[in-house]
């Protein structure tokens, strides 16, 4: 959705004398939208720039899209003219943690157990996004929430850290995708982090068994699109 | 199979603007070589701890050399790996001090803004939020506005 949201704001922009040019990655939203200057780059969603850690690249497409400066007769809506892929049908090939403590639940034990590899891409790559509502240490027990609702207990009894089950969600999913990148020599092509999470580790299992839980819950769950990417479950979430 | 990013883009792709918009104006760019430039990213940046409400129309501006800026953005349909390496890929801050240094561009703004960008209701975006940000990159001597998504 974002496609939509930056051609707004790049009208509205350009409209009080602000000169702009949009990267867009919805070809159809940005024809709709019209923003003044747009370059349309068939790059993964979430990557606008295409690839991570790659200058030139990136230059490149900040290259073409500047170039678009020099026309006046908007809305211009070029191509950048190559395209990368998302690789979610690949999942990432990464060693998971042996079994460290057979009485714990397999997700959270495997929780501890990856935290040497996001320790490792912290410090690689200078920071973490998690922290939304709970931080790396908290991590595992704030799970048992997840466990709860898995095994069956009612979601609106089960307290939750932060009171939110998407972003506790969002916190596992950003410490598992930071993990894979400790794991890994190189940073994934998109999505597969995600791919191998959903599909290879327990957490992923425990994910899924809550959201299995909570689609056609009484109350009805908030929130049920944030839980797992649409990508990742067999019917469509939209 | 269809690729999961295909999968979204036809999704979404046919969700119309929701209002109706004007004719496309178009400012005039000073030589890009003289030109100072912001970054605008729908992708909700935010400093850790601090996330973004659904719905927001509201942006936020953070100093050109904040280095600590976490994306909050709710959505779960994109990729979150790029960015945890490089935040490049999303902000190009970096791309953008080089281009300075070799007299690419002029110059790099003080400040950068960010917005949430699956708010739904666009109406408000351009017509409310976008002339309050330009009023404020003007101040900042901008000329240029690079605008991402995620």
């Amino acid at each position: 959705m974002c496609t939509r949201t930056v051609s707004a704001l790049a009208r509205g922009l350009e409209a009080a004398g602000i000169a702009t040019v949009a990267l867009v990655s919805n070809r159809p939203q940005a024809e709709a939208g019209r923003p003044p200057r747009a370059l349309y780059c068939e790059f993964p969603l979430g990557r606008p720039l295409g690839r991570p850690g790659d200058a030139a690249w990136q230059r490149r497409v900040l290259d073409a899209a500047f170039a678009l400066l020099s026309r006046s007769d908007g809305p211009v809506l070029a191509d950048f003219g190559e395209a990368i892929h998302d690789a979610g049908d690949t999942p990432l090939a990464c060693p998971l943690p042996p079994r460290r403590d057979p009485t714990e639940h397999p997700a959270i034990d495997e929780a501890r157990g990856l935290r040497p590899a996001w320790e490792r891409a912290r410090a690689r790559h200078g920071g973490t996004q998690v922290g939304r509502v709970v931080d790396a240490e908290g991590l595992p027990e704030a799970m048992r929430a997840l466990v709860a609702v898995a095994e069956g207990a009612p979601w609106h009894e089960v307290e939750v850290a932060g009171g939110d089950f998407p972003t506790l969600l969002m916190d596992l999913r950003t410490y598992y995708e930071e993990a894979a990148l400790g794991l890994s020599e190189h940073v994934p092509a998109a999505r597969q982090a995600e791919s191998w999470l959903y599909r290879e580790t327990r957490a992923g299992d425990l994910v899924r068994a809550f959201y299995e839980r909570v689609r056609q819950a009484e109350p009805a769950f908030p929130g049920l699109y944030y839980v797992i990417p649409a990508s990742q479950v067999d019917e469509p979430l939209f | 199979m269809m690729r999961a990013d295909e999968q979204m883009r036809q999704a979404v792709g046919s969700v119309p603007p929701g209002y109706a918009l004007a004719d496309v104006r178009t400012a005039p760019a000073p030589p890009l070589v003289e030109a100072t430039v912001a970054i605008v990213t729908s992708a909700a940046l935010a400093h850790p701890g601090e996330p973004w409400p659904e719905g927001s129309h509201d942006f936020r501006l953070f100093d050109r050399d904040e280095d600590r800026l976490v994306m909050a953005h709710n959505s779960t349909n994109f990729d979150r790996t790029g960015f945890a390496a490089d935040r490049n890929v999303v902000y190009p801050i970096d791309r953008l001090a080089e281009m300075a240094r070799s007299g690419a561009i002029g110059g790099v703004a003080p400040r950068h803004a960010s917005l949430l960008g699956s708010t739904f209701e666009l109406a408000t975006f351009e017509l409310d939020t976008a002339p309050r940000l330009a009023r404020i990159l003007r101040g900042d001597g901008v000329d240029i506005a690079l605008l991402t998504p995620v």
